[in-house]
Parts: C-alpha cells; structure tokens; sequence
C-alpha cells in the first residue's frame, strides 16, 4: 500500500472525510474515490452504482465497491439527484483502482445545495486527516 | 524442510470432463428394456443435455487424479478454527452404505421404516442429554440452516406472547451466519462488543437490552477459543426482559460432558454434525444443524417429528404451533446416522476424553507458539487459540502469505483473518485426533515460517512453491467470473 | 480408543508444557455454576463389531427392495447407481477435505464442482449454476427469494402443483419476510392453470414445477410468456432431474430461474437426506444468486486453476446483507451428481430417461386396461396419479400385507384427491414387478 505522501490529491478538488472527493462541473458535480480509498481496497472487482434520478442524502449510501474479500459502502458528500454514472465500471472496475480521478469517476449528481461544495475539505484539509490517523 | 515430508510419485495433471472422452462412449451399464417404446410428444421432448460421453475407466481416471490434489483430514493436520477437523471413523461410512438404510425411501408408511425411525428418535435423546436441553429437531441440513431455524423459533416464540421484537444482540466474534440467519428472520442485528478480555461483558450486554430485544445469540466458547464465563449473568438480563438466549454450538468440541448449555442459560442450541460429531466435511457439505430446545420452545420445532406411540416410531405432523418443514424430508439421514454411530462409538466417557484433549492439543500449540506468534489474548484457551499478526509487522509479511508458506510444509493452514476484531488473526483448532508428533511437526513447521518472514521473506511472499498451482488470481475470477465451462 | 491417540505419557509432557498438573486445571476459567459434574446419561461405548451388529440389526428393519415392491416417487427417486460413483465418492481426499477457501489445497474438489456447475447447467438449460444447496424445496425457496430481491416485488405465485413439502418449505422461509404467497390451482387435465393467475404490478415470480406433482409436463414457455408479461420472473422448479435426459429443458422455454432436486443423479435415497439442490439462473442475475460459485482463473504461473469467487455475495463477508445465510454446499453429492452424469453421458442420459418413460407408460397402460382410473390426462414422464378399482386406499393398505408399496396415498396431501395414489416407475422396475403390481391391484 502506499505511504501518504505517495497519495494523489488534486488541488482543484474538494473531498469528504469518507474518501469521497467532489468536482464542481457547471450545476453539476462529479464524485468518486479517492487515491487513498482505492489504494486502501485492493483491487476492486465490482462496483455497484444507484440508478440515475434516485435522490440521495449527505452521508447516505449511494453505492458500494467490492474486492474480492471485501465490502465498502460509499456515502455522498453532499445531497442530491443523479444525474448519470459511469456506466464503464460496471465491466471495467479496474478503472476505480487505475484512475480515481478520471476514468474512473462514479456519478454526477444535481446538487440540493450548490453552495454545499465549499463546506467539504480542501486537498490540504483532507491531508491532514490522512496524517492524523482518522 | 523435514525429510518425513518428501514426495514421492507422481501428480498427473487432469483435463476438465468435456476435454475427454468421445461421441458414443459411455460409462453406465444400461438396462435392456422390456416394454415397449412409447415416446411422448415431439414438442416436449429434445435432444438431452450437451453432456460430454465418457468410457468408465476414463471416468474413474479423471476422478482418482482430482482426489490427489485434495488434502484432507486424512492426509495431514488441517487445524481450521470453529471447524474441527477432526479424523472421520471409516466404521460409520460403511453403515451409511448398509442397503435397508441407502436404498429406504422417506415416505414409507411408517410401521416399514422402524430401523430408521429408532435411530432418530435415539440420536434425538442423545443430543438433548449432551446439550442439557429437552427436545431435538435432526432436520436443519447444516449448521447455518441450524440457526435460521433456531431464529424461526425465536420468532415464533415472540409471536404467541402477542409482541413481535425486532433486534438480535450479536457479540463482534460471531461467525457471518449469525447475523445473515437474523436478517433472513426480519431481525435488526445489534452488535455487542466483546470486552478486552476476549469475552462478553453483563454491563455491556444490559446496556443495549430493552423491550425489543428478541434474543441474543451467542458462542461458548467464542471464536476467540475462550469460554463466556458471564454467560449465565448475561442470560439472565436477557431472560428478565423477555429475551430468549440462542447458542451457536459451534464450538461444542470444547465441552462435551463439561458444560451443559441447557443448564448454563440457554434456550435453543444448534449443532454441527459436521463439527463435533465427526461427520465428514466432504468439501463443503452435506453437513446437519440439529437443534436442541427448552421443554416450552419444543412445540416450535419444525415438522415432522419422532414420536413414539405403542412401542413403534412415527413420524407425526401434529404439531400445530410448529415453524413449519425447513427441508423437503426428515433431515440429512445419512449425515445423522454416522454422528449416532460415533456416539455410540465413543461413549460418554469418550466424548468427555474428547473435549478434554482437545482443549489440551490447543493450549499445547498455544505454548510452544505464543514467543514467535502474538497471542490475541495473554491467557490460557479452549479448544482453540488465536494469535494475530502483530510480531510480524516489522517483517511486512501478511497472516495469508504465512499461511501459504506452511502449505509447502505438509499442512492445511488455520483459519485466517477470522474473527474479525484481530489483526490478521491466525485460529488454530488441532481437535483430539492429532497425535502429540503432528503437533509438533506442525509447531515446528510454523516457527520456521516466522523465522523464514524475518530472515528470508521472499520465501514466504513466494509461497506456495510446492503446490500444482501457485496463488490463483481471485481478483480476476471475481471481475470476469467464468462459472460454466 | 481407537480415535483418541494420546499416551499417557503424551498426555504428561504436554501438560508439562503448559505448566499444568491435570487435564482438569484446563477448564479452569469455566465457573463453578457453569460446570457439569456429572457423567453423561448415554449408553456405554460399543466396539466396532457390536456397533456393526447393533445398526446392521436396525437396518434390516426397512423395507427396502427386493424383498419389498416400492413404487414411491414424490421427490425421491430409485435409480441404479454405478459401483463406480460410490467407488470414487468413497476416496477420502473428497470425503475427508475441508470447504476450498483455500485453493491450492482443493483443486480436485474446485474442478469437481465446476464441471458439476457446468453439467447442472447444460441439464437445466441456463448460464450459471450454483455450488449446489441442500434440497430441491430449499433450493426453490431460496430462488424465489432471490426472484423477490431481483424485482423489488412482494408477492410470489406458486403453482398448487409444486410438491407439497417442497410449497411447506417456502412458507417457512418467508413467514417472517411479509412477502405474500399466492396459490395458483390445477386444471382438470393436471397442469396449472394459468388463465387464474391475476395480474399485479407487485408479483416478483411466478413458480411451478415441471414434471409437476403428478408427474405431469407443465407448459413452461407458455408459463414464461405469462409471467414476463406481467413483468415477473419464471422460476421452474423439479424433483426429478433425469427428466431433462428426455425433455425439453427449463432454461430452453424461457426459465429466468431454475431451482430442483438432484438426488436421482447418483444419490442414494437414504431415508430423504442428504439431497442436492440443484439451482441456476441466468449470468445477468449472477450476482443475486445464493451459495457458492466456483470460478475458472489461472495462477501465476498462468496455469488453469479453480477459486471459489463472487465471495462479497455470503454470509463471511456480507453477513447481514447476504444473499443468503447458506455455509456450506452439500458438495460431496454434487459430485456425486457430475460423476453420475458423466458416467451416463449426453448419448446415455437420453436412453436412461427414455427408458423410465416407456416403462411408466407400460405399467400406466396395463393398470387402465385393467381397470383403474389415470386421473391426468396430461403427458407424464415417470410419475403418475392412478385410482385403483374398490378404491385406492384400501387396496393399498391390502398390498403392503403383500410387501407391495403402491405410491403414495393423496388423501393428506390433496383432499380433493382423495383416494387416489401417485405411482412412480422408473428403470429400476422390472416388466414381470410391474406385472404382478397390476395382478394384486385387481385381484
């Protein structure tokens, strides 16, 4: 597993303390795992996604992601409906583990609160909790 | 690596079924027919299933050769935690084959099968006896069948007091049955931390009770190989706010003619045939989950059930609070006559001996292994012991490459990362048909896998080397799965 | 004895070791208030030859063939097994060996099961096969569960036709879901009559069993087109897999859901137990499916090799949020199954299922040209439901006297069918026992 200075975190995101991070992209916003969360997982073998309008809570679960020994439950940063998920993980879960931030991405969804975004963690926030051992 | 571990011959690789054979063989001696052809309407009938067509000796060949990969109980030592693997008696496989039992059908009007009826009525007396509870259902096909049974009653239970409750306490080390057998009833399983002596504390327990508690389930000993001594406290917070106690006797092993579950709190009690009774673990099953329970609770017990009426045995379905049938017929026969046979084989001062030597082969494995591997708990065991991986950690070598390093040794590994609260938790169950020299074979095999993770731990991040296949890739079976050839 | 090998010498130096006098200051951590002082109330410990004679005794009191004519069917079937299957089956690397969590230990076992899986699912028709459970009437229960979890659904529609143990087993399972059981009744002819089935917008599945009860060929793809235009699933259901030798498969008239009994494929009776449930559905509902999988992969030598997979689906990982609480699969018999069926062979499974056709109709025939009544007019294949003349019931009870078992009386299982019997033939019945049944019936 990597060390946490190996972990990637891009500076224009915004991320939750679940491993979650957030791009803002127009009125909607893009969300998947990050780095740390793959690298934590091992390889994923299968992903399960909501369908697209469901409306989901902050913190409620909107997918899980499954190695092979293992289960994870994944919870939304931050209120709303979806909007479209990537449909490529379904046959490709390696993508989540490959690109985290790109190809691999999980769904976008249709903020309640755009301004809720800004509540979530800086790169250098999120860091900091990595460190902290939270 | 120990001379007395050597291999000889060969290991003849072997296709799959359809990658033999040829059109037109066949393995099967067919009988000639002496009636007249009558087939039946085109339009129901096909041309039968794409099977591949064998001779029989390509069949026997195909089957010897996968036999030789298996490693077995009667191979070498496979100390799997909660499992006990213990030595099946070849005497109760030859009775299983006895023709009035293999060939007897289970709708025989019931004056035709007595033989079969008597032994389950027995088996039944001695399962309540052993378990100190009163009345024994033998038809769960396995220990999780067992619980989901032992559930149903739960359920029922609550349901002819006019309240249905809706939570099952269930302590951190029970095994995943548990839980999935309480959802599969509608319950909200409530986890009950253990405290840090390994065992369930009355405080904890009292704290998360109330009026919707249905039950809790419990372990004795635990899968931490220790026993609940505050089992009986702990019953009775349950009991004084309507709960019933459920046990998992899993674990049995430990204290056959020791501890009775029924006179320590217990309500309703499954067993594992396949555990404790010696009953062969054939791969994977058939197993049987017997369930015991208090006199009042029998009423619930699936249907039908052994009565005895003018010196002859039926079975009866009348019953009319019963949780209904949980398997087409009376349970897994051929499984329950070799668990009677054992029995009768062993006796009650056997079955003590066996508890006591049992618990005895665990503690001594604990001993000669708790300075290289790091006990989970600093205090003596059960039946079995558990250590974590703790020691290991400086070395970066994991409980699973470990365990496949001792595969290269002769030996099945333990059961690892189970329970979950221990870090890499290695859980060895040895079982009391392990003579003192496998032990120490498998004590010393497993100290040279520690001592190989610190002095050559590319060894053991290799392993296994000496097995037909090598590290299988599981992650790609799990994200194309290919489950029909 | 013979299964504890400890000396007492052993017995001393590992009590040395772990610092102890006795074996009793082991179970010192287990309180006074919990220990039981007594001796267990059992009888004392036999020899290997008593035991031998004292079961052998218990089991000569069966009535089992040749001394006894038992033509008994519903669900559990006599077919010749081959010296071969128990030969093999007897091998203890098989019989002894543990679940394959751990794979390079298991190979034979792991391929075993996957051309077991592989051979299920070309019989039943369909994509994917389960490990296997532990009978036909769980395997169905469990199928309709899994129909429920598919659809989101409520409610499930069983045919009045399926056995009735097997409709007893699926109300115990969902007793405590609130799932809601719909019964769909039987025509005149002895199939289920599907005209009756109401639409709903909440049915998850609809299930019947094919041959059915009565031994009668139900109309799947007919069945299928009704159940999917309501948007529901078809889950077929069987006792009798040797069936499929001869008919059209399950999976092949539009079976989303296939869940039966394979003890005719190799498994001796024995009293009901142990059994195989057989189950199998299609790849896209893989991973809804319940029990065990066994997967194809290599290693890392890129050598072919066989893991159990789709693991995230159980009890160990998922616990609460199982697809089902299932452990263990009745593997042993599941092999049984694929050595029997690869024994008999795609060419021979056909015969074998033909035979016991022409051999039921043969005694069908002679018991109507003697004068009982065949109450199904329906096409059957090895089973059939037959009122005998005077009344069955008490026939019956006149030919066990004469160590002939008739089937099986329909009175407590279908009152609208009292008097009347289920018969069952398969190729294990000779012309001249089938002769001498129609001779005491009418004699």
């Amino acid at each position: 597993m990597k060390k946490i200075e190996e972990i990637q975190l891009p500076e224009e995101l915004r991320y939750s303390p679940d491993h979650e991070w957030v791009r803002p992209e127009g009125d909607l916003a893009r969300v998947g795992l990050t780095d740390y969360a793959q690298d934590q997982l091992g390889d994923i073998v299968y992903v399960e996604l909501p369908s697209i309008g469901a409306h989901i809570a902050q913190g409620a679960v909107f997918a899980t992601v499954e190695s092979v020994k293992s289960v994870s439950e994944c919870f939304m940063p931050l209120a709303g409906e979806v909007a479209a998920v990537n449909v490529p993980l379904a046959d490709n879960p390696v993508l989540l583990n490959q690109s985290p931030y790109g190809d691999g991405w999980m769904v976008m969804v249709k903020p309640d609160d755009p301004s809720a975004v800004s509540q979530l963690l800086t790169a250098a926030g999120y860091l900091a909790r990595l460190k902290g051992g939270v | 690596m120990s001379e007395s571990l050597g291999t000889t011959g060969l290991i003849l690789n072997e296709p799959l079924l359809w990658e033999r054979g040829k059109k037109g063989r066949c393995g099967f001696s067919m009988p000639p027919s002496d009636v007249p052809q009558n087939p039946l309407p085109t339009e129901l009938t096909d041309y039968g299933p794409d099977l591949p067509d064998l001779s029989e000796i390509e069949v026997v060949r195909h089957y010897t050769r996968l036999s030789t990969w298996n490693f077995g109980v009667d191979t070498g030592l496979s100390p799997l935690g909660s499992c006990t693997m213990k030595y099946n008696p070849k005497i109760n496989e030859k009775l299983a084959g006895l023709r009035g039992f293999a060939a007897a059908h289970p709708l025989l009007p019931s004056e035709f099968p007595q033989g079969a009826l008597r032994l389950m009525f027995d088996l039944e007396r001695f399962l309540a006896e052993i378990t100190g509870l009163d009345a024994v259902t033998l038809q769960p096909a396995a220990g999780a069948q067992g619980e989901l049974t032992g559930m149903l009653i739960v359920h029922a239970y609550h349901r002819s007091r006019g309240k249905q409750r809706t939570k099952i306490l269930i302590p951190d080390t029970a095994h995943g049955t548990n839980p999935a057998s309480a959802a599969l009833c509608g319950y909200v399983p409530i986890p009950v931390p253990s405290g840090p002596d390994g065992i369930l504390i009355p405080k904890v327990v009292a704290g998360l009770v109330d009026g919707e508690t249905a039950g809790i389930m419990i372990t004795n000993p635990n899968t931490l190989g220790l026993f609940e001594e505050n089992i009986r406290e702990i019953a009775r917070i349950v009991h004084d706010l309507g709960g019933l106690v459920y046990g998992d006797g899993a674990n049995m092993n430990a204290v056959l003619g020791i501890v009775k579950p029924g006179a320590i709190g217990v309500d309703i009690l499954h067993l594992n045939l396949h555990k404790t009774f010696s009953t062969p673990h054939g791969g994977g099953g058939p197993g049987a989950g017997p369930v015991a329970v208090r006199k009042d609770l029998a009423r619930f017990l699936p249907v039908p059930r052994v009565v005895e009426r003018n010196r002859m045995y039926e079975l009866s379905e009348d019953f009319p609070e019963s949780i209904g049938r949980v398997l087409a017929f009376h349970g897994h026969f051929g499984v329950l006559l070799r668990a009677y046979a054992y029995i009768l084989s062993m006796g009650p001062d056997g079955l003590r001996a066996a508890s006591r030597l049992a618990v005895l082969n665990a503690n001594y494995v604990r001993e000669k292994l708790k300075d290289v591997l790091h006990p989970a708990f600093d205090r003596p065991c059960m039946h079995e012991c558990v250590f974590s991986d703790r020691n290991q950690q400086g070395t970066g070598i994991t409980t699973l490459e470990m365990a496949k390093r001792l595969m290269d040794y002769g030996y099945h590994p333990p059961t690892i990362y189970f329970p979950h609260i221990v870090h890499g938790a290695i859980m060895i169950e040895p079982t009391e048909t392990e003579t003192k020299e496998d032990l120490d074979g498998f004590i010393e095999a497993f100290r040279s896998v520690v001592r190989e993770a610190g002095e050559n731990p590319g060894v053991v991040r290799e392993a296994p080397s000496r097995c037909t296949v090598k590290r299988l890739d599981e992650t790609a079976a799990a994200r194309n799965p290919c489950l029909t050839g | 004895m013979r299964y504890l090998p400890h000396t007492d010498e052993d017995i001393a130096a590992m009590l040395g070791v772990v610092g102890l006098k006795e074996l009793d200051d082991l179970f010192a951590a287990i309180p006074g208030n919990c220990r039981f002082e007594g001796a267990l109330q059992l009888p004392e410990a036999m020899s290997e030859w008593a035991l031998e004679g004292h079961v052998g005794r218990l089991a000569c009191r069966m009535a089992v063939s040749p001394e006894y004519s038992v033509f008994l069917g519903a669900g559990s079937y006599d077919h010749y097994i081959p010296a071969t299957v128990s030969h093999l089956l007897g091998r203890s690397e098989f019989v002894t060996s543990y679940t394959p969590y751990q794979p390079e230990m298991l190979q034979g076992t792991l391929q075993g099961i996957y051309e077991y899986q592989t051979l299920a699912a070309r019989l039943m028709g369909m994509e994917v096969a389960t490990a296997s459970h532990y009978d036909g009437a769980t395997a169905l229960a469990e199928a309709l569960l899994m129909a429920v979890r598919i659809s989101g659904r409520k409610e499930v529609a069983l045919s009045r036709a399926i056995h009735p143990h097997y409709r007893q087993v699926v109300r115990t399972y969902f007793a405590p879901t609130g799932y809601e059981l719909r019964e769909i009744p039987y025509l005149e002819t002895g199939l289920t009559d599907f005209d009756r089935l109401e639409e709903s917008p909440d049915l998850a599945a609809v299930a019947l069993q094919s041959p059915n009860f009565f031994g009668c060929i139900e109309n799947l793809q007919a069945a299928a087109e009704r159940a999917h235009t309501g948007g529901a699933l078809l889950v077929s259901g069987f006792t009798e897999a040797l069936a499929f030798g001869l008919l059209k498969s399950p999976g092949s008239q539009g079976a989303d859901i296939v869940a039966g009994e394979g003890q005719s494929l190799g498994i001796p009776r024995s009293f009901g137990g142990p059994a195989l449930g057989m189950l199998a559905s299609r790849k896209k509902h893989m991973r809804s499916l319940p029990g065990r999988l066994v997967g194809q992969t290599k290693d890392r030598d890129g050598k072919r090799g066989f893991v159990l997979t789709l693991a995230t689906r159980e009890q160990h990982i998922r616990r609460e949020k199982a697809t089902s609480n299932i452990c263990s699969n009745n593997s042993l018999c599941a092999l049984a199954a694929a050595m029997y069926m690869a024994s008999l062979g795609g060419t021979g499974i056909r015969q074998l299922a033909s035979l016991n056709h022409d051999k039921a109709e043969y005694l069908k025939n002679a018991l109507r040209d003697a004068g009982c009544s065949i109450r199904f007019s329906s096409p059957t294949f090895n089973e059939f439901v037959v009122g005998f003349p005077g009344g069955f019931d008490a026939r019956y009870r006149r030919l066990l006297d004469r160590k002939i078992v008739a089937g099986l009386p329909l009175s407590a299982y279908y009152p609208e069918l009292a008097d009347h019997g289920l018969i069952c033939v398969t190729e294990t019945c000779s012309r001249e026992e089938m002769d001498r049944l129609v001779r005491e019936v009418t004699a």
